[in-house]
């Protein structure tokens, strides 16, 4: 009985998270190893969210140790604000009142966004606006219909447009083309204006990006990884030495 | 072996010592000399274990203490300065959230085999009783500590579950206002929550245990055949299948502590969110009470109990659909204190009861978990058919417990352990 109820359990549980979770575009796997990735999606992150964006929870020296950054660098490239020392968090200037006023909503901190809402989420979502006239901001986004926030990667990444095109993804309803094994849809995202950076060259500075959110969900996370298998080696050899102990003890129970 | 001056000091100082305070004699009595059976099978390891994690919860809970700040202002930040800016403290916060779904887990199990070999039966209805009060205790320890992180399941978890007082009638609205101390949850209720999470719950559950432990420690220890060992002792007194608990039980707990540990520490360090179950996703973001979360789902420790306040969809006598739903909810645990007055079989263990006992407890079980399931998931008309015969089942078990305890044939309980 006891094999059946966890087979229950282990046939159920995966279901219940799946449900949960949409179908996103990209999906990208976060490496917290590679510093000159993290350190570019700070850089990137510092430039381009930081003037809505805070990371009430991030301080700019954290970052700087786990990333690998010397002070002088982080002062003088990364820390704009006179206001904000080397020890503080990544506040910003703008106040939530106004930017409740200014933009209906302010701006979410996104210390946690990575854990919050995952990364490839992020990482789908900042590849996903699209040029849309009738918007209050001259743009749409895929993965957030309607969403206020503007294209601030438009200088890099060009303007992109909803086109009608072939496409690998399938298309609910409809039969891939038997030559090519291609969709046709009319909600293909393509860059109709070049931006600083080609296709692949974007893709992989909003890697960065995500790459840095996720670190600062979570800067305990090497930590972590680090200091695990060191435990988990002492727990097994204490295991041992329990097992023989009790072997030992119970040698005369019959 | 040893230096003899040194033993006859040490013997002199326990001597000092049980003159003043019976040190010597509680050892005996709890440990090198409680007679335990010899017979203990896996399930006998999730009592000492659930003694581990309540210590694993205290130590870091006073830990976390020193940095918490339990104000509606700083609650949800000083959570993320424990987790980034105190020495170790995403490890002692991991501890104790991972310990909460641990102590769950640990208790659901050791409450498992009190229904398997009939642990509740006499004379140990007040050791099962005791157990249940912890129990309850502990539900309501976990519930006030799930608010104090301030993110939006912890507030909006909150609302949903304060809300059923306002289902009783006439005095409802008003009971709900006086648990909260505010309209709605507020700083007020933080502050009260904490106050109870951290001073007067543990105490509660500390003096609980205490009694638990008295109270099987009188009567000993039940077994997986269910067989009273003290029927045959030896011409010492001893009896013939006991053993004492310490050093054989100490030893073979160690065992099942470090099995434990390995497994504590690997959610610890790799899967810390126990996949959105143990730290639920929604509480990244701090409490907005603006805000309600597209899904409001209580921790899965609380869903079977969730699941059937959801199955009751129907109202009958002019009683509300909710309240009747607080009210099976609530059934559903008060019924439990009563199972040793229900249970009128002769024999205690499942071992030796009838097929009826054996398919009713595997049918509780089963849909124990079902209902754990559904109350994780969003309410649709298939589900909500699904928890409601679930919810006959989970009732079912106890309610027609005299009927088929006492009709079904069992089978001759042995003299002695059978190991």
């Amino acid at each position: 009985m006891k094999k059946q109820l966890f087979a229950l359990l282990l046939a159920l549980l995966p279901a219940a998270a799946i449900a949960a979770e949409g179908e996103l575009p990209y999906s990208m796997e976060p490496d917290l190893h590679d510093q000159a990735s993290l350190q570019n999606g700070m850089k990137l992150y510092v430039n381009y969210c930081m003037g809505c964006h805070s990371m009430e929870h991030q301080r700019f020296s954290r970052a700087a140790t786990d990333l690998d950054m010397p002070q002088g660098l982080v002062e003088d490239n990364l820390i704009f604000s006179p206001e904000l020392a080397f020890n503080d968090q990544m506040h910003i200037a703008m106040q939530p009142d106004d930017a409740e006023n200014w933009l209906g909503a302010p701006p979410p901190d996104l210390t946690l966004e990575a854990r919050l809402r995952g990364s490839d989420w992020i990482y789908s979502y900042l590849q996903s606006f699209y040029k849309d006239p009738s918007s209050q901001t001259g743009v749409n986004n895929a993965v957030f219909d309607q969403v206020a926030m503007p294209n601030v990667l438009e200088p890099l990444q060009g303007v992109q447009e909803k086109v009608c095109a072939t496409t690998d993804k399938p298309i609910e309803g409809q039969e891939p083309d038997s030559l090519s094994g291609k969709y046709q849809s009319c909600d293909v995202l393509r860059v109709t204006e070049e931006g600083s950076m080609n296709p692949d060259e974007f893709q992989d500075a909003v890697y960065d990006l995500t790459n840095f959110l996720a670190y600062a969900g979570e800067p305990s996370r090497l930590k972590a990884q680090a200091l695990a298998p060191k435990v988990l080696i002492f727990i097994v050899f204490l295991g041992i030495i329990c097992y023989f102990l009790k072997r030992e003890y119970w040698r005369d129970i019959h | 072996m040893g230096n003899p001056h040194k033993a006859k000091a040490e013997r002199g100082v326990m001597r000092w010592v049980d003159d003043r305070f019976p040190a010597t004699q509680m050892w005996q009595d709890h440990l090198s000399k409680y007679y335990a059976p010899k017979n203990f099978n896996f399930w006998y390891y999730f009592g000492s274990l659930a003694m581990l994690v309540l210590v694993n919860q205290i130590l870091t809970g006073v830990w976390l203490t020193m940095s918490f700040n339990p104000t509606a202002e700083g609650a949800f930040a000083s959570v993320q300065y424990i987790m980034r800016d105190v020495e170790w403290g995403w490890l002692i916060r991991y501890m104790h959230t991972t310990g909460a779904s641990a102590f769950f887990i640990v208790v659901y199990l050791h409450m498992f085999r009190g229904l398997l070999y009939g642990s509740y039966k006499a004379p140990r209805e007040l050791v099962w009783i005791f157990g249940m009060t912890i129990y309850l205790a502990l539900m309501a320890e976990a519930f006030m500590g799930y608010l104090l992180p301030w993110g939006q399941m912890s507030y909006w978890g909150a609302q949903v579950i304060i809300s059923l007082f306002s289902a009783i009638p006439s005095i409802g609205p008003d009971l709900a206002q006086w648990v909260r101390g505010d309209f709605l949850i507020s700083g007020i209720t933080l502050n009260r929550f904490f106050a109870l999470h951290v001073v007067a719950l543990p105490i509660v559950i500390l003096a609980l245990v205490v009694l638990h432990i008295i109270a099987l420690h009188e009567v000993g220890s039940n077994n997986p055949d269910g067989v009273d060992i003290k029927k045959k002792k030896d011409e010492t007194g001893k009896p013939l299948d006991g053993i004492p608990f310490h050093p054989y039980y100490t030893v073979k707990d160690l065992v099942g502590v470090a099995v434990f540990l390995f497994v504590f520490c690997v959610v610890i360090f790799y899967f810390p969110e126990g996949g959105g179950y143990f730290i639920e996703t929604p509480n990244f973001e701090a409490a907005n009470p603006l805000k309600t979360p597209d899904h409001i789902a209580p921790v899965w420790y609380f869903t079977p109990f969730y699941a059937i306040l959801r199955a009751i969809t129907f109202s009958v006598f002019g009683l509300e659909a909710k309240f009747l739903g607080v009210i099976f909810m609530g059934g559903a645990i008060a019924v439990l204190f009563v199972l040793p007055w229900l249970d009128r079989s002769a024999v205690k263990s499942i071992r030796y009861k009838g097929w009826m006992s054996k398919v009713m407890l595997a049918l509780f079980a089963i849909s124990f978990i079902i209902l754990g399931v559904l109350g994780v998931l969003p309410v649709s008309p298939g589900r909500t058919i699904l928890a409601q015969v679930c919810t006959v089942i989970y009732f079912a078990f106890f309610v027609l417990m005299p009927l088929y305890t006492r009709l079904e044939k069992t089978k001759p309980v042995p003299e002695r352990v059978t190991g």
